[in-house]
């Protein structure tokens, strides 16, 4: 009887750390993958796309997170094989800070024509 | 003058974000990377007809020029460019690589026998894993490799024109 007990309780403990394991690397998938631009169509990330293409990026990502991977390290791979254009939250560098720098511009311009109009008056 | 500054920076902006979607309008989004990476990714796959497994560190430590052709019988510019890929077949200086993209092995093979084969090897990528992994953006393209570097490749189907410059670079 204990030694069922014991079993039971083994498995049951396996089982969930199994299924938690799963669903961890489920979720890295599926936020690495929404952070990918799709090939074919571009407009959409990979996660959302059914491309053949998205496909098999999916199934790549998958494999590289069942491989020990972590997510700095497969961005950094899409990333040389496919440049910035990848990714749809790029690092910031030399080509993107503007893409980075200008809303923040337009943010404090704004605000301060916002300031001028309503307050100094 | 108030007015004046405020109308004339609207119209500097308008201009401004005519100007970005002008310009990028015709720009290709492709991308080559410009840092190749140094060691290509290695991988294992099947061989389409005799079915071995092949290392692709076997395949790189060629001293050849090698092709690597993403193709799959599904695609239609294949069959475009697949009479310049004849073309290409009897010269010496190069390794004529095939990577069969998701593909039904009998269609594979059936596209094969009716347009003859190029290839000195083809290899199957059932999942696409593989041309992902090289960096592929659609079916077809074709990579030129060589001291495991990509030293060039050409998105989509071949022309007249890419088989000549294939050739300039293969002869060195």
């Amino acid at each position: 009887m204990k030694k069922k007990i014991i079993f039971l309780i083994l498995l049951f403990l396996t089982i969930t750390n199994y299924s938690f394991g799963f669903e961890k690397n489920k979720k890295l998938e599926n936020k690495i993958s929404k952070n990918l631009r799709c090939l074919v169509c571009q407009g959409q990330s990979i996660y959302d796309s059914q491309s053949d293409f998205a496909l098999s990026m999916k199934l790549l990502i998958k494999k590289k997170i069942d491989n020990g991977e972590s997510e700095k390290e497969i961005y950094d791979f899409f990333r040389t094989q496919y440049g910035d254009w990848i990714l749809y939250e790029p690092k910031i560098n030399k080509n993107t800070i503007f893409l980075w720098i200008f809303p923040v511009i337009l943010f404090i311009f704004g605000g301060y024509l916002i300031f001028r109009n309503f307050f100094i008056k | 003058m108030k007015k004046k500054i405020i109308f004339s920076s609207i119209v500097l902006f308008c201009l401004f974000v005519f100007f970005i979607f002008f310009k990028s309008i015709y720009k290709e989004n492709y991308y080559t990377p410009q840092i190749l990476t140094k060691n290509l990714i290695s991988f294992k796959s099947k061989d389409l007809f005799t079915k071995e497994i092949v290392h692709s560190d076997h395949l790189f430590k060629n001293e050849k020029f090698i092709l690597i052709n993403i193709w799959a019988s599904w695609c239609v510019p294949c069959l475009q460019e697949h009479k310049y890929l004849m073309n290409l077949k009897n010269n010496n200086s190069i390794n004529l690589i095939g990577l069969n993209y998701k593909d039904k092995e009998n269609n594979a093979k059936k596209f094969i026998y009716k347009n003859g084969n190029p290839y000195d090897t083809i290899l199957i990528d059932d999942y696409g894993i593989i041309s992902i992994e090289l960096g592929a953006y659609g079916v077809p393209e074709t990579f030129i490799i060589y001291n495991s570097k990509i030293i060039k490749k050409y998105i989509g189907p071949l022309s007249q024109k890419n088989i000549i410059e294939i050739k300039k670079i293969t002869k060195k």
